[in-house]
């Protein structure tokens, strides 16, 4: 399969830069089933060049990041002897997973301005607009959304993970987990010298929820009321019945 | 074995769903309480979002009270027309409490409410319950009568009155009407089926007999939780039936353990344990308000939706 693709990509690259990347994926799609543990993706992938390597180093850097939403962080205080959320901003996008995996220290891989322009690094691919005049510290904000994102394995920094043999063929494994939002999770691969990125390749990888999930998720939406009388029927039968059995097995033994 | 829960996107050992609706099962056939007080918070435990904890937890009360009310329909221990009045009562007090609910989770203090509706109701009906059995027990021992509680009270004196042949009584409409109002809205916004409010405040406030109690509040809590999950539902999509199921099934299970219990102990026994419980649980949650959490902030959905 891997030849196939690389056939394929080799027909349709052009031959614009000096090295391109020719990518592989373990799986290119994800489903969540009832039974959904997680995932580990595999991103592989080679490096096509028309001349020799360069002097300079070659470094890889994978990121995965699931669809955008726009979130509130709030923050507690004490009023009146109790913990209430008082201070809140609102982050424009952020994404439900991000992970970055690099082949080294990521500010020595990627430069401040590289990682600004293609908004690499976690801090980076959150978008915020500004807070409210009344809060001063908005960046504490953000930091504490990375934090318990970073805690729940949402947002996840693999610096030094991804693996490059002879300046040519690199591969790196990033788990999902459990916990997925589904939509499609954007892969983009840049490889850099010296810090600037000099060439970057992107695909999807579509996570989809399937079967009995998919049609409850999609009735819950787009029928709720028929949803919810359905859980109220579900629901009773199964109590119901339950009891029933019990009751049986009791008088039966 | 980990399951994907559709509605709330999370995955969660199905093993520990089964045995935490089973222990709270056992509870709840000891005590002869839904249980929901105990259950919301628990789920709050294991990482459930409180949306779908609280919208959840209502479908599944509406399941484990299914088969209670047809045993007391049976007995004819329920006083419909009471019900009926309480129901009204509910339907009105659980829409505007899915109404509050929304409001606050755009403000962001949802969590607050519900966790100081928790902490205030559950202080003082365990508080009354704990005071109450051990005042029961003292007089057990001492081998004193038990003074007959008054039969009339301001409650007699309210307009409106209907004669609710079941429960022998001859009262205003008025107080049943606001007892339902507030069990609906905290079955809204609590995730409770709101018998540990209903039935005291039948035996001590209508001053309803005893063995009408609890199968006519199960009427009541039937309905009204339904209502409820379908509100939930349709407003916030945040009702999960793989969740309620597995919750279910732990549940019914050891609720046929804890019947099997509770009878084998004694009344007054009976309630100052479920008084302690409940105090532990007020405990619990009022610590959480009061020290100083170790993640200050919090995610959240934007505009509450």
């Amino acid at each position: 399969m891997l030849f196939r693709l690389i056939f394929l990509l080799c027909l349709v690259a052009l031959p614009v830069r000096a090295e391109e990347v020719v990518l592989g994926l373990s799986s290119d799609r994800v489903r969540i089933t009832a039974t959904f543990e997680g995932s580990d993706i595999l991103v592989f992938g080679a490096v096509k060049r028309e001349g020799p390597i360069p002097q300079d180093p070659l470094d890889v850097i994978v990121a995965i990041s699931g669809p955008s939403q726009p979130l509130t962080v709030r923050r507690k205080e004490r009023v009146l002897g109790i913990w209430v959320n008082t201070d809140a901003i609102e982050v424009d996008a952020a994404p439900s997973f991000y992970a970055v995996a690099t082949t080294g220290p990521l500010d020595q891989v990627l430069s401040n301005v590289e990682d600004l322009r293609h908004k690499i690094s976690i801090g980076r691919a959150i978008r915020s607009v500004g807070a409210p005049g009344s809060i001063a510290d908005a960046q504490v904000f953000t930091d504490a959304l990375i934090r318990i994102r970073e805690n729940n394995d949402a947002y996840q920094m693999l610096e030094g993970q991804v693996a490059l043999d002879e300046q040519t063929l690199f591969r790196t494994e990033i788990g999902l987990p459990a916990n997925l939002t589904e939509g499609e999770y954007l892969t983009r691969i840049f490889l850099t010298r010296d810090g600037d990125v000099v060439s970057q390749f992107e695909t999807v990888i579509d996570v989809r929820k399937v079967g009995l999930e998919r049609w409850l998720y999609t009735l819950s939406r787009q029928q709720p009321l028929m949803y919810g009388l359905m859980s109220l029927a579900i629901a009773i039968a199964a109590g119901w019945g339950a009891s029933a059995v019990f009751r049986m097995l009791r008088q039966g033994g | 074995m980990q399951i994907y829960l559709p509605i709330a996107e999370v995955s969660v050992n199905a093993f520990l769903l089964l045995g935490l609706g089973g222990i709270v099962g056992i509870l709840s056939g000891m005590f002869g309480v839904g249980g929901g007080f105990l259950m919301t918070p628990l789920l709050f435990f294991i990482g459930i979002p409180p949306a779908v904890a609280v919208a959840t937890e209502a479908n599944q009360i509406v399941a484990s009270s299914f088969s209670g009310v047809l045993a007391h329909l049976r007995r004819k221990t329920v006083d419909l027309r009471m019900g009926t009045v309480l129901l009204i009562g509910g339907l009105v007090g659980a829409g505007h409490g899915v109404i509050l609910f929304n409001y606050l989770k755009s403000l962001g203090q949802v969590d607050l409410l519900v966790k100081l509706c928790y902490v205030a109701f559950l202080g003082v009906i365990g508080g009354m319950m704990f005071v109450e059995s051990l005042r029961a027990i003292r007089q057990t021992r001492s081998g004193k009568k038990v003074p007959k509680r008054k039969k009339h009270n301001w409650v007699h004196g309210l307009p409106i009155k209907m004669r609710f042949r079941t429960s022998g009584l001859y009262i205003s409409v008025i107080p049943p009407l606001l007892v339902g109002v507030l069990v609906g809205i905290l079955a809204a916004i609590m995730g409770v089926g709101g018998g540990f409010i209903m039935v005291p405040a039948m035996i001590y406030l209508l001053g309803m007999p005893t063995k009408v109690v609890v199968g006519t509040s199960l009427f009541q809590i039937i309905f009204v939780t339904a209502f409820t999950t379908l509100l939930h539902a349709t407003t916030n999509y945040t009702v999960d039936i793989a969740l309620a199921v597995l919750l279910l099934v732990g549940g019914v299970i050891g609720a046929q353990i804890g019947t099997q219990i509770g009878t084998r102990m004694q009344a007054e026994q009976l309630r100052i344990l479920l008084a302690i419980m409940v105090l532990a649980v007020c405990f619990k949650l009022a610590l959480d308000l009061l020290l100083q959490p170790s993640e200050l902030y919090s995610i959240g959905a934007v505009g509450g939706h």
